[in-house]
């Protein structure tokens, strides 16, 4: 559910209702940003900036124009993709290969409490190639959705249904 | 009921969520929101999964670097700005250093892997306890000078007491105001008013008398966190009473006569 009296709250400047926005969501944000810049220094110094970026523009979040976690997500990747534009971190990745989530969750090996390990990796062995595909454009990448049309060479209609279908999934495991 | 099966099985939601929607269709969707609850919960259970993916996606749980937000946050009041050449300069060799360290760990750390996870997780909660023990003392210390100043204030001979007796809504509360008249600073001690209930909130007037002239000086915010129940305001008006009125959160201009809760004349 999303936490309404303690966004309010945070766009009030409370605090503590900072820091209960910060354990309710920085560990998916941190994902966000690793799943980017795959890079664990990089990506703590950007979920820093994400965060102080939370605080300050707080007040900016509008309910009526999207989900607070929408919000989020997207200061968080729009961060990333700007450090990777940055002359240091291309020199630092040059000769790494581009990975997606798919790769960092197959070579994970220790998960935190929060998530249903067991039920992620699953979720990735029955994820179709186009599914990968899909959720790593729409969601970790955040391209809109008709540059993920293009991208995919996929007509919108059967975009927005095979998303559907394949969150669908993920769901069915995480909520049996 | 089957015009919103069709909407939720068009996949529009699942867009809506990833940012991937244009402004207009995100507010379009937002308004369906507010109508159907059905779309709601539809929407929370897409986001909850792929939170949870996100989640999963973190290499660790970053509650530790909490305390590093915060300090950044309380060193600049207003907006941070972003110094891209120093962090970059500084995340190099934060990097270097970064680099070195994995290899050392990769030879040697297979076998201790484990225990560096465990020892990690010790660290966190040793840093966050350590956060919390400072923010402690620092209380405590502001809770010190803020003692010392009153103890100033109660020996002051300058200084007038006005004791304020509770009226007809709550005839057992009191509360005692004591007038620094040369720096204008009056001290409300407001330990016997009982707490004000939600939303509402305590606002002291100065009042002058024929005719009966009240003046707001404030309001006593944040009742329920203040230990010692003392509030210090501003007051520069020629008072010739004192009195305190229960008001919406934020106080009113005039006095809500009925919530009238104590007052007191200087004598």
């Amino acid at each position: 559910m999303q936490p309404d009296g303690l966004i309010a709250e945070l766009q009030q400047k409370n605090p503590k209702a900072f820091e209960r926005i910060y354990e309710r969501y920085s560990e998916s944000t941190f994902g966000i940003i690793y799943s980017i810049v795959n890079e664990r220094t990089i990506a703590e110094e950007i979920l820093q900036d994400v965060f102080i970026k939370v605080w300050d523009n707080a007040h900016a979040y509008d309910s009526s124009k999207g989900r607070f976690f929408t919000w989020l997500l997207n200061i968080a990747r729009n961060a990333s993709i700007d450090a990777t534009r940055s002359k240091s971190y291309k020199n630092k990745r040059k000769n790494l290969t581009a990975d997606f989530f798919v790769d960092i969750l197959e070579e994970k090996s220790n998960f935190s409490k929060k998530t249903d390990a067991i039920g992620i990796k699953k979720y990735i062995e029955v994820l179709k190639p186009v599914c990968k595909k899909i959720i790593d454009l729409l969601y970790f990448k955040g391209f809109t959705q008709a540059d993920a049309s293009k991208e995919l060479d996929m007509p919108l209609g059967t975009l927005k249904t095979r998303n559907r279908n394949c969150i669908k999934k993920l769901r069915e495991i995480l909520v049996p | 009921m089957t015009n919103i099966q069709q909407y939720i099985d068009s996949g529009v939601l699942e867009l809506y969520i990833c940012g991937a929607l244009s402004e207009e269709e995100s507010k379009a969707v937002s308004a369906e929101l507010k109508k159907h609850p059905e779309i709601v919960k539809e929407v929370e259970e897409i986001e909850t999964a792929l939170e949870h993916l996100s989640t999963a996606v973190a290499p660790y749980n970053p509650d530790a670097l909490l305390q590093k937000i915060q300090e950044k946050i309380n060193s600049s009041t207003n907006t941070i700005p972003i110094d891209r050449d120093r962090r970059s300069s500084k995340t190099k060799i934060v990097l270097y250093i970064g680099w070195a360290a994995s290899i050392l760990l990769l030879i040697g750390l297979f076998s201790v892997l484990n225990k560096n996870r465990e020892l990690r997780d010790t660290l966190n909660s040793v840093q966050t306890k350590n956060a919390l023990v400072e923010q402690e003392i620092e209380n405590a210390r502001d809770d010190a000078e803020k003692a010392k100043e009153l103890l100033n204030v109660y020996r002051d001979r300058n200084i007038v007491k006005i004791p304020l007796g509770g009226q007809k809504v709550a005839p057992e509360a009191y509360a005692e105001v004591h007038w620094d008249k040369k720096s204008n600073k009056v001290y409300i001690d407001a330990k016997d008013l009982p707490t004000p209930p939600p939303g509402k909130e305590y606002q002291v007037w100065s009042l002058t008398l024929k005719p009966l002239t009240p003046t707001s000086i404030g309001l006593l915010s944040n009742f329920q966190e203040d230990d010692n129940k003392i509030f210090i305001l501003e007051n520069a008006n020629a008072s010739q009473a004192f009195g305190i009125t229960l008001e919406p959160k934020g106080g009113s201009k005039t006095p809500t006569m009925e919530q009238l809760y104590t007052l007191g004349t200087v004598s």
